[in-house]
């Protein structure tokens, strides 16, 4: 028993982080059709963003729930900046361009950015677990467990619901439905879709960067560890749909879960559960379990 | 008719030969600069703990040998009188990549030796290449014993004593001081390293301890996967008291914020092989009450040893580089140290600038006195070293605002490795025969 | 079937090429050879890239048969001792084919981004296996130190050069002869519109099917021939997904003029890695980003796309 809620709690705790991770890439896929390999970046650029913020807060003996602050703001601000860049420098000269050499363009984008941080942050790394020793710990299911960690749910359940009620609930979000579901219907209706691909592409961006952010005060933020998120929030996204949200939200769930057992369990065949699912989820539903409709062209 | 592509094709290798050719024929190599090729970490998450530190400690000396400013007994300068110059690379990227990146440095850049290597996995797969190739090498951190006991070895060295020493050390230390503590379980990375770290720990704890139980859930992460939050459950359901790991570099930086702030030090005895960057780069959030070991006379465990040679190291690098020498900065430097020595010996012995054969015929089986305490090349005909391994508890010293450890024990070479010529896992599973403690 | 093959432009001057690349190889300086060895061995994967990419497929999975076919040779030296290029590479092609054929059958049924996808996916499982077994190597792998041909010992890698050599020469040829056979036509009507080669009576899936087949025989050639050459297998340089996508990256820079196109773009990517290694150890990565990017933007079309203008005029001129 006590072995099953601790297999739960992790794989709540892990499929919370990959939520957030890859809610990005599934709506930036959503909308713009994009499969993007820079997200991994975005997640590290995020990481290190609020490593070196909270690290100078600290240095200046600012209070710990300062970090909170940061971890937000630097998400944001790394989602502003390099999401828009990217998306008006590059992305916008390449949408009439085949979707395979979007992705490798984004590889090249996440290769330059991965050296980038290396030019600028050098390769020490940095710490930032003031956030997470403030919060403290709490026993659970006889085990104790980092209330850090266990804040990750809300924050997934925080955002699942924020990106529902957003894309439900608010004018954009019905813009947001009326491209993805139409992009040269959308055009001819007068919808400025430059600007809803902008806007996409830097919420999208923000999010991944938010992973990193969030889950920097766990880590040693260090140079190259963008690199596994990449193929892990594809098999998520994957797993789920690509393009649908409560995908997002099923497909980290069960990745999140079985991991935690593989883990307990059988820890060789902790990598390959995930992709083993990713494999069985796309031969059975290619789509995804939870794919969006499809407008039917002609 | 000629294609205008093959023309192409065939002025590109023009090209590349012409410029071989160049490079081929550079400055010249014999008397007054020799070319080595040094590998550590300089990107991915070791770079920072663990290949940056090894690469200061090299040049450090490096630097101080070309100048002549070593402490006695090595003040004069030079390598045999020859000025050293090197050339760092990255050790980052898998294995295979470093095979092509140590063809290159021998065969494009032609260097005379090659030194370094963090990663036992790397080391496993550049020692094939230095034979194949001839060129002495010498290996500076990696730990794990096969590279050495899978064949015997012309051109590689290894200034750095195995993985063997550093579990037994651990077992022989939490029998002297946790003699209460039921049980054992790990968590090591999963490669060669971590593999080899935690199976001599396993079997050296069951010949020296039969009544201990060995857990049957031990954990091996992926190398450099940063979360451990599950793994850290299953420890922490694990009966066991004692949790060995040899994680490094950004891992054990990892492990250690993450099973802090779940009590985990307060519940378990860890035992850490090779943490000590960890304890500097976390300072006084690292907790106290560690086992923690640096695979020999190096870093945190000597600190405040005042034997010469380790003072000047300490010292020097401190003002060169506003931190603490790391066991890295220490294997790094004796790799260089081991080199001067026994290419001042062999030019003292030809009467003249030595050839490679000469190098290596000194540095098989040499004994010297280094940053870290004595050292020798006593294994593996001469190729393998063996020193003392120590471990201490980890204190963090409020009034200097200072990492420490206290109760440090160091273990004798004679004590701790297989007598020379016998297989060190087979000598381990025999109850290690002949071992004098 | 020798007589047309001669007859094809392509493969004569492929062949003449090649042989004067052998003769150069044993003037090269030790490195260039290497490298130029590593760049004709990826070749052989890129060339299998090109050929599904002429019916419009990616596969971002072809780390897979690359990493099956370095595996079978290094676990075949350590587990039998048999070091014997031709069975060596024989085994690499056997298990990388086999492996292709029985995915085959489902990837055939697959387009566009859901065949990108799932090939990714079965590649990612097998690095997940071979990173977490010890006895597959974890993420160490294994040494591939020997190799023999017809019991010859060989020192030293220039007869193991010419063996890559002949096996590109072998590729080429073969891939340019089906390219040109009605079978090989149906590749670019597939991607122009699948529902007429349906109507013409031809099976879609089945074609995917044997181009799959190609490709994967490829992928497996061109890791065995890369184990033998560079000495070493790992999970992390032969399997991970960034190998796939630097495979996708060759071939995008190679352009899909022609099957030559994918040698000289591999050979000119060893390079290029080389010295953006060689001068900034630290940003290497940038510049082999930066150059993709370029690449894409610039020359869409490849450096086939450079070298075919010359070419083409040469034609007309004669013509």
């Amino acid at each position: 028993m006590q072995l099953i809620t601790t297999m739960l709690l992790d794989g709540l705790s892990y499929a919370s982080y990959l939520f957030i991770v890859s809610v990005g890439l599934t709506i930036i896929f959503g909308v713009m059709k994009i499969l993007n390999v820079a997200h991994g970046a975005f997640y590290a650029w995020g990481a290190y963003g609020a490593a070196y913020t909270i690290g100078l807060a600290s240095d200046n003996d600012w209070p710990d729930w300062i970090g909170f602050v940061l971890i937000f703001g630097s998400a944001i601000l790394v989602g502003l900046i390099l999401g828009a860049i990217i998306e008006r420098v590059i992305l916008r000269k390449m949408y009439h361009e085949e979707e395979v050499l979007i992705v490798l363009a984004t590889f090249g984008i996440f290769l330059i950015l991965e050296d980038i941080i290396l030019l600028v942050f050098g390769v020490n790394p940095y710490f930032a677990y003031q956030p997470m020793a403030l919060l403290g710990s709490i026993k659970m299911g006889g085990i104790i467990r980092d209330v850090y960690s266990l804040t990750l749910f809300g924050l997934a359940i925080l955002v699942a619901f924020g990106c529902w009620y957003g894309l439900n609930k608010t004018k954009w979000g019905k813009l947001l439905s009326v491209v993805i579901y139409d992009r040269e219907i959308s055009l001819a209706m007068g919808i400025n879709v430059q600007l809803v691909y902008l806007v996409t592409f830097i919420l999208g961006a923000t999010l991944g960067a938010l992973g990193g952010a969030y889950i920097a005060p766990t880590i040693s933020v260090a140079p190259g560890f963008g690199i596994d998120v990449i193929v892990l929030s594809f098999a998520v996204v994957v797993i789920g749909g690509m393009g649908s949200i409560p995908g997002a939200l099923i497909g980290s769930l069960m990745v999140g879960i079985l991991r935690a057992i593989a883990v307990h369990k059988f820890p060789e065949f902790e990598l390959f559960v995930i992709f083993a699912v990713m494999a069985v989820v796309l031969m059975i539903r290619p789509e995804g379990l939870f794919a969006p409709e499809k407008a039917r062209r002609i | 008719m000629r294609s205008s592509v093959f023309k192409m094709l065939g002025r590109t290798v023009l090209a590349g030969g012409a410029l071989a050719a160049a490079v081929a024929a550079g400055p010249a190599l014999a008397k007054d600069t020799i070319n080595v090729g040094i590998a550590s970490f300089l990107t991915g998450p070791a770079a920072g703990p663990f290949g940056v530190p090894g690469r200061n400690g090299a040049e450090l000396v490096i630097d101080a040998i070309n100048a002549g400013t070593l402490p006695a007994p090595y003040a004069k300068a030079g390598f045999a009188g020859a000025k050293m110059n090197a050339i760092f690379i990255d050790e980052a990227g898998g294995n295979a990549k470093q095979v092509g990146e140590y063809r290159n440095l021998v065969e494009k850049r032609g260097v005379d030796a090659v030194l370094g290597y963090i990663s036992s996995g790397t080391c496993m797969a550049v020692t094939p290449v230095a034979e194949e190739l001839k060129k002495l090498t010498i290996l500076s951190v990696c730990g794990t014993p096969r590279v050495f006991e899978e064949a015997q070895r012309t051109y590689v060295f290894r200034t750095q004593a195995h993985a063997v020493g550093d579990s037994i050390a651990a077992a022989h230390y939490v029998l002297d001081k946790f003699k209460d503590m039921k049980g054992y379980t790990g968590i090591n990375q999963n490669y060669a390293w971590g593999q080899d770290s935690y199976k001599f720990f396993d079997v050296a704890m069951k010949k020296m301890a039969p009544d201990t139980n060995a857990s049957d859930n031990p954990q091996f992460p992926k190398i450099f996967a940063g979360q451990y939050g599950t793994e850290i459950s299953t420890l922490s359901l694990d009966p066991a008291k004692l949790v060995h790991t040899s994680f490094w570099g950004g891992d054990i930086e990892a492990f250690v914020l993450q099973a802090l702030v779940r009590g985990f030090f307060n519940d378990k005895q860890v035992i850490s092989s090779v943490g000590g960057s960890a304890v500097d780069s976390l300072g006084k959030k690292f907790p106290d009450g560690v086992v923690m070991g640096t695979r020999g006379e190096y870093g945190l465990l000597v600190r405040n040893n005042k034997e010469p040679l380790n003072a000047w190291f300490v010292e020097e690098y401190k003002k060169r580089y506003d931190a603490y020498p790391l066991g890295p900065s220490y294997q790094y430097a004796n790799s260089v140290l081991a080199l001067k020595i026994a290419m001042d010996a062999a030019a003292e012995k030809a009467g003249s600038f030595p050839n490679q054969e000469q190098t290596m015929a000194a540095l098989k089986g040499l004994s010297w006195q280094s940053f870290g305490g004595k050292i020798s090349l006593s294994l593996a005909d001469g190729h393998q070293a063996v020193h003392p391994v120590g471990y201490g508890i980890t204190k963090w010293d409020k009034e200097k605002g200072a990492a420490t450890a206290v109760d440090v024990k160091f273990y004798q070479p004679e004590c701790i490795y297989a007598p020379a010529g016998q297989n060190s896992v087979e000598w381990l599973e025999a109850g290690m025969p002949g071992a004098k403690c | 079937m020798v007589a047309a093959a001669w007859n094809d432009k392509t493969i004569r001057w492929a062949v003449i090429g090649f042989g004067l690349l052998a003769a150069a190889g044993w003037l090269l300086p030790t490195w260039v050879l290497n490298n130029v060895m590593f760049g004709l061995a990826r070749g052989l994967a890129v060339l299998g890239l090109l050929v599904l990419w002429r019916t419009g497929l990616v596969s971002f999975g072809h780390a897979l048969y690359f990493g099956l076919g370095a595996y079978a040779v290094a676990l075949l030296e350590k587990y039998t001792g048999l070091t014997d290029v031709f069975v060596k590479f024989g085994a690499a092609i056997l298990v990388a084919g086999a492996c292709g054929f029985l995915l085959g059958f489902v990837l055939r049924n697959y387009r566009a981004i859901f065949f990108a996808m799932l090939s990714l996916a079965f590649s990612m499982v097998l690095y997940g296996v071979l990173v977490k077994m010890e006895v597959l190597g974890s993420t160490d792998g294994f040494s591939v130190t020997h190799y023999t041909i017809f019991g010859w010992n060989p020192d030293g890698k220039y007869p193991l050069f010419c063996f890559i050599i002949l096996a590109c020469v072998v590729a080429l040829t073969l891939v340019q002869l089906y390219l040109k056979s009605a079978l090989g036509f149906l590749t670019t009507a597939i991607r122009d519109n699948e529902l007429r080669v349906e109507y013409l009576g031809y099976s879609v899936a089945r074609a995917i099917h044997i181009k799959y087949l190609i490709s994967a025989c490829l992928a497996g050639a061109a890791g065995g021939a890369l184990a033998m050459a560079l000495g070493q297998v790992d999970p992390d340089s032969m399997v991970n997904w960034t190998v796939s996508g630097e495979l996708v990256f060759i071939t995008i820079m190679s352009g899909a003029g022609s099957v030559v196109a994918p040698f000289i773009g591999a050979i000119v990517f060893e390079f290029l890695r080389t010295y953006a290694f060689e001068w900034a150890p630290q940003a290497w990565q940038l510049i082999v980003g930066g150059t993709l990017l370029a690449i894409i933007f610039f020359l869409p079309g490849g450096i086939w796309s450079v070298l075919e203008k010359p070419w083409a005029k040469r034609e007309t001129d004669n013509g």
